[in-house]
């Protein structure tokens, strides 16, 4: 077990390393080159001693694998560069907005995930009734529904037409109660959740009718087991890759939760970098790209962890 | 909503399962033939496949509608007659009727006439990062069931790595560096769905490599390269095809979705998905739902009919799967 917890910390480094370079050659190819990617492009333009004070102060004019070696050590210890919009650190930044969409993405994957697993064992034991079909098929077409879509959906009826529910941001001007926080709240983390359990309960069903039609099942039955007892049996084996599946679409979720934070003007991470986008505000693109690696990379790493933990069988080497 | 993997749990499985049904269909076909000259109409196993899949009602009616969807690509502009990028800045935002079936946009340009445009952007993209993902995706599977041992754990890994990334994510980070474009979109997106068609070309050529055919040309001294050509890859294809039909959704959806933040495609050239950013606004969702509503139901139906179109030729293929 602590071996391979070693040996998949040096994979992940390894990604990271990767996934490092290659922004670092993209923050390069940038228009406007390397220097754009330090220095606020209206600064750019002009030409002459600011620019060469700059690629000096920068080191642009030492060899690339310094330069590079340069940006990830002061990426490693979390100086991620100074944004152009805000004049203010990078890390504190993402460190301010990162809370509002953990918030939104951990709220979407429990009440989704939960969901999930109701819709799919419902369908896993009426396999082939019209319940089964029925769940299937909404679910289908909420999977080929863009989320931005659904939400726009969604403030049309409930705010726009009914007036039940505010549309945007995470509290209304001068009202910080809770009620207040929470019917923010509903909108987008349902759309989240819906958008999230659409997907995961193909896979509920999917796994639950494996395991159902395995010979323990057919044994317990034999033996006068109900129903209902099989189906938990079963149930319990399911969990194992499901928890796999579940933390392998975190990342997933994250792109959700920009999408939807552009639609409800959510004051997450998302919409910062959208922000960061249209003002050309590279050193936060890049941190956020750093950032979505590291999910990626953690999200898989607890995927195998949790799966060993609840699954004996499973032996990490 | 950009998973590389909308039905991933299953596919792989079922896919090593439907391989190895369709070669023992195969050489029931050939008995049936050989032995019974008396039947009426000896079926293809691609004829029955064919039977199956249109005694399927949801792929049945997804033909009709994609079908319709493109008879109204090609010939709708000529009916209608409106070019989609003509402004008329009097005629600003206006509700459906008054000669535009539904309404015009902010420059007064025709709704309808940049919806009809704005399908060939996006089935287009679909389809070039669909089929770009399906090559690559086929050739790594290909090349790992067949090399075995460390080439293919280590291609699995990479797989598994890129499968965890969502390409939306890195289209946001790689288009707001670099500036949006459609060859961006496509490379991006394809670069990051093949690993669901390689897992399950690697899971057919697991299974197929052990038959005895397969075994022979080995025997016989045929070459790898030649073996992987001649006899795995045509096992391959139908399998990884059939996948890619919700790669070609998926693709719509993210190019939708990227469009709509303003990384896809940019304005002038209508794309549904840059249709809808222009309605962000509390105003125009509530008040002028005729800018919104037309793409996003098309959007919807487009990758709903594509989805079931490909669940009817899986099970097509793959009759014994019981799902």
């Amino acid at each position: 077990m602590l071996r391979y917890v070693v040996t998949r910390f040096i994979t992940m480094l390894l990604v990271l390393f990767v996934v490092s370079a290659a922004l670092f050659s993209l923050s390069h190819a940038a228009p406007g080159g390397p220097l754009a990617s330090l220095v606020p492009p209206d600064m750019v333009g002009d030409s002459g001693p600011l620019i060469e004070a700059k690629t000096k102060e920068f080191g642009l004019d030492q060899p690339l694998p310094v330069q590079y070696l340069r940006w990830v050590s002061h990426i490693a210890v979390g100086d991620l560069g100074t944004s152009f919009q805000f004049n203010r650190s990078v890390a504190s930044l993402m460190l301010e907005r990162i809370a509002p969409t953990l918030e939104l993405m951990g709220l979407g994957l429990v009440i989704g995930t939960l969901l999930a697993l109701f819709l799919g064992v419902v369908q896993a034991s009426r396999k082939g009734s019209v319940v089964d079909y029925g769940i299937g098929t909404v679910s289908l077409v909420l999977m080929s529904t863009p989320a931005f879509f659904l939400g726009m959906v969604a403030i049309y009826i409930l705010s726009a037409r009914f007036g039940l529910l505010p549309s945007s941001q995470m509290s209304s001007p001068g009202d910080g109660s809770t009620t207040d926080l929470l019917r923010h709240l509903v909108l987008p983390v349902s759309v989240l959740a819906i958008v999230h359990c659409a997907v995961m309960t193909r896979y509920v069903r999917v796994g639950l009718l494996e395991e159902l039609s395995s010979d323990y099942v057919r044994t317990a039955l034999a033996q006068g087991a109900t129903r209902r007892q099989a189906r938990r049996k079963g149930l319990r084996n399911t969990l194992g890759p499901l928890v796999t599946v579940v933390m392998i679409s975190v990342p997933a979720l994250l792109g959700g939760a920009v999408v939807l934070e552009a639609v409800f003007s959510w004051p997450g991470m998302g919409s910062l970098v959208l922000a960061a986008i249209e003002f050309r505000d590279y050193p936060i693109i890049l941190a956020f790209g750093m950032i979505v690696a590291l999910l990626v990379v953690l999200s898989n790493f607890a995927a195998d962890i949790l799966v060993s933990v609840l699954d004996p069988r499973v032996r990490l080497q | 909503m950009s998973e590389p993997a909308f039905s991933g749990a299953d596919s792989a499985d079922s896919a090593a399962r439907a391989a190895r049904a369709e070669v023992s269909a195969d050489s029931t076909a050939e008995r049936s033939t050989a032995a019974g000259e008396t039947m009426r109409t000896p079926s293809s196993p691609s004829q029955l496949a064919l039977r199956r899949f249109w005694s399927n009602l949801g792929a049945r009616v997804s033909v009709v509608a994609l079908a319709l969807i493109i008879l109204a690509v090609v010939v709708g502009p000529y009916i209608l007659g409106i070019d989609p990028d003509a402004q008329n800045l009097t005629a600003s935002r206006q509700p459906p009727g008054n000669g535009h079936v539904l309404g015009t946009d902010l420059l007064g340009r025709d709704v309808l006439a940049r919806l009809l445009s704005g399908v060939r952007v996006s089935i287009l993209v679909g389809l070039a990062a669909a089929a770009s993902a399906l090559a690559l995706g086929t050739v790594i599977g290909v090349v790992a069931g067949s090399a075995g041992g460390r080439v293919d754990s280590a291609l699995m890994r990479v797989t598994d790595i890129f499968m965890a990334v969502p390409s939306l994510l890195v289209v946001i980070v790689c288009g707001g560096i670099l500036g949006p474009s459609i060859a961006l979109l496509v490379g991006l997106i394809a670069a990051f769905a093949w690993p669901t068609s390689a897992r399950i070309a690697r899971s057919v050529v697991l299974s197929v490599r052990e038959l005895d055919f397969v075994k022979a040309a080995t025997a016989a001294g045929t070459r790898r390269p030649t073996i992987m050509r001649r006899h795995l890859l045509p096992a391959v294809i139908p399998q990884v095809t059939v996948s890619g039909a919700l790669l070609v959704a998926t693709a719509i959806l993210s190019e939708a979705a990227l469009s709509f933040l303003g990384l896809g495609v940019v304005p002038p050239q209508a794309s549904w998905g840059n249709m809808l950013q222009s309605a962000q606004s509390f105003t125009v969702i509530s008040s002028m739902p005729w800018l919104w509503l037309p793409p996003g139901l098309a959007i919807i139906l487009t990758s709903v009919s594509v989805i079931f179109i490909g669940d009817g030729m899986r099970d097509a293929l793959d009759p014994k799967a019981s799902r």
